[in-house]
């Protein structure tokens, strides 16, 4: 039997504020146990939360970013469980009036096409501590730091048909949001947890089968693992005649499986109802439309501008805006160096390249968008060819300095200077007689493929230094008077 | 909605409350005089009825994005029962 995937994702965003939702403790990750709870984190008798407006308007410039409704009146409730690592007894969240309502943004596919996902809505609320189970003689650690941590709740539609779309949502979103500059969006650092809903129905049905929610999974790739062992477990259950438990599961990357957390029918009631402590939230019209004027360039508007200003392909426009960082870095190469496709080739070639093969972020390359243009420059203005660049680049790399000492240093400048060139080019002709007895008797197509074998030893001869554009010519000339001279 | 005394029971131990075999019945019989209160508040019909999230006229007020609240883990660790490493520790809460 065929099945129609259909996921919905919920993403628990950390927002990149100074100090928490409701209190004024610091928000850092890393710090010692409890030394970032106060009193309001702890659930002192008698605390009361003060809402972080920098929260607020965090959520707001989410809400413009996916063009959707903002909720000028919104409410704050109580989400009520138990759990040791939250200390009131309840999480204090937003139910029936969110802050940003239906919205929707585009997601691209591997193979191009462009798919419109839909936001259900997006909520504030604070984060939980962390319950450490290991080492405490059968007790259970508590670590109240993250308690109070502004996030964002952002709720999918059920439009996610497979687990490409799910991770190309997730990067779009992550995109979005570090774009905005509203989350650092630090996976590892638990800055972007998500939760995938998911359910099977028969190929061209349009109901929906029971589905299973896939707690906390916390990176692009268990995401992507998580989404197919579930699409397997379900589809096994279903064609041996059962049914599928709504239940909450786990996704365990170890054993690359999901097992059973609770079922429904035990889950919580979370008993909703309207947080006393504080009063409903009014925003003023004029104040979204000053964030609004003041919303930074989104990744898309960035990938069109790249494509009209610079002429990058779709693809190479795509690589480079999805990012703020590197976007930046980018655009700081193109001013500097002036050419904005070589630049496209550098950042995206060498400079990624270097960047995962040494497990480094943009912000810790020991090369300068500066320090490339320099490079860039020298290859432009003919000083050194592409190949000698990369050993360039290399250098820089390693810091042994800017482009222009190390081509200095490493006599490394191309060579341009015809009469040594027109000499290495006859030395290759009288070294080769049957390459160039084969090109004289090739017609004009299959010469200018003889020609590459050439070209290759010249370079050879001189370490990659000669201009190759000086050696095209000057080897077209001397081989074809050879021919000439062969003929008579 | 009845309770029975096992109810009470649980939820004392649930709450961690300690309620003397005696009181038992006593504090079922109150209990379901307030659940006996709130069948009669939810029989009102309020569909026409906004809901109020806060019975204050007046809007929240929003801090700005401050630290003001330094480490006092030692203070407050001072008057909690168990800790270790600067954790809380707590009955297990896993098996």
């Amino acid at each position: 039997m065929r099945w129609d995937v259909v996921i919905g994702l919920e993403v628990h965003l950390q927002l990149a504020t100074e100090s928490k939702i409701f209190s004024g403790a610091a928000t850092q990750f890393g710090a010692e146990p409890n030394t970032q709870a106060c009193a309001v984190d702890l659930a002192m008798p008698g605390m009361l939360p003060v809402l972080n407006e920098q929260a607020v308007r965090y959520a707001v410039m989410f809400g413009l970013g996916i063009g959707a409704d903002i909720g000028l009146r919104s409410v704050f409730d109580r989400k009520n469980y138990f759990y040791p690592d939250l200390p009131k007894g309840y999480q204090i969240s937003q139910f029936q009036e969110p802050i940003v309502g239906r919205g929707h943004f585009d997601i691209q596919l591997e193979d191009g096409s462009v798919r419109r996902i839909g936001i259900t809505r997006a909520h504030l609320e604070e984060d939980a501590g962390k319950s450490l189970h290991e080492d405490f003689h059968d007790q259970t650690g508590i670590d109240l730091n993250r308690a109070g941590t502004p996030l964002l709740e952002i709720v999918s539609e059920p439009d996610l048909r497979s687990a490409e779309e799910a991770v190309a949502y997730l990067k779009t979103l992550h995109s979005l949001v570090t774009s905005l500059g509203i989350s650092d969006g630090n996976m590892a650092e638990g800055s972007m947890r998500c939760d995938v809903n998911l359910s099977l129905r028969p190929a061209g049905s349009d109901t929906l089968g029971t589905r299973a929610e896939i707690k906390n999974v916390n990176s692009f790739r268990f995401v992507e693992k998580a989404i197919h062992y579930e699409i397997e477990r379900q589809a096994d259950i279903l064609e041996s005649g059962g049914t599928v438990v709504q239940e909450t599961r786990l996704y365990d990357a170890d054993r690359d499986e999901t097992r059973s957390m609770r079922s429904k029918e035990v889950a919580n009631d979370y008993r909703y109802f309207p947080e006393p402590d504080l009063l409903p939230i009014i925003i003023e019209q004029s104040w979204v439309d000053s964030l609004r004027a003041r919303l930074p360039e989104l990744p898309r508007a960035k990938r069109e501008r790249f494509i009209a200003d610079y002429g990058l392909s779709p693809y190479d426009a795509t690589v480079l805006a999805a990012q703020r960082p590197l976007a930046d870095y980018y655009e700081a190469v193109v001013q500097a160096c002036g050419d904005a496709k070589i630049g496209a080739n550098w950042v995206q070639g060498e400079l990624l390249g270097q960047l995962n093969r040494n497990g480094l972020e943009l912000a810790q390359s020991p090369v300068s968008a500066e320090a490339l243009a320099a490079l860039i420059q020298r290859i432009v203005d003919g000083s050194i060819s592409g190949k000698i660049g990369k050993q360039v680049f290399e250098a820089m790399w390693a810091g042994e300095g800017d482009a222009d000492s190390i081509i200095e240093a490493r006599g490394l400048r191309q060579v341009s200077d015809s009469g040594a060139l027109e000499g290495m080019v006859a030395d290759v002709i009288r070294g080769n007689p049957e390459q160039v007895a084969q090109y004289q008797a090739a017609d004009e197509a299959r010469r200018k493929k003889l020609s590459g074998f050439f070209v290759g030893q010249i370079m050879k001869l001189s370490k990659g230094q000669a201009n190759p554009q000086m050696v095209n010519d000057l080897l077209t000339q001397q081989l074809d008077s050879a021919s000439a001279n062969g003929d008579s | 909605m009845t309770v029975h005394e096992d109810d009470i029971e649980k939820l004392a131990e649930l709450a961690r409350v300690r309620i003397a075999p005696e009181e038992v019945a006593e504090v079922t019989t109150r209990i379901a005089t307030i659940l006996g209160l709130v069948d009669q508040l939810q029989s009102v019909n309020t569909g026409a009825v906004e809901p109020m999230a806060n019975p204050l006229d007046a809007v929240q007020r929003l801090r700005a994005d401050a630290v003001t609240e330094g480490n006092r883990r030692e203070a407050f660790q001072a008057i909690a029962p168990a800790v270790e490493n600067g954790l809380y520790l707590v009955p297990k809460v896993i098996e």
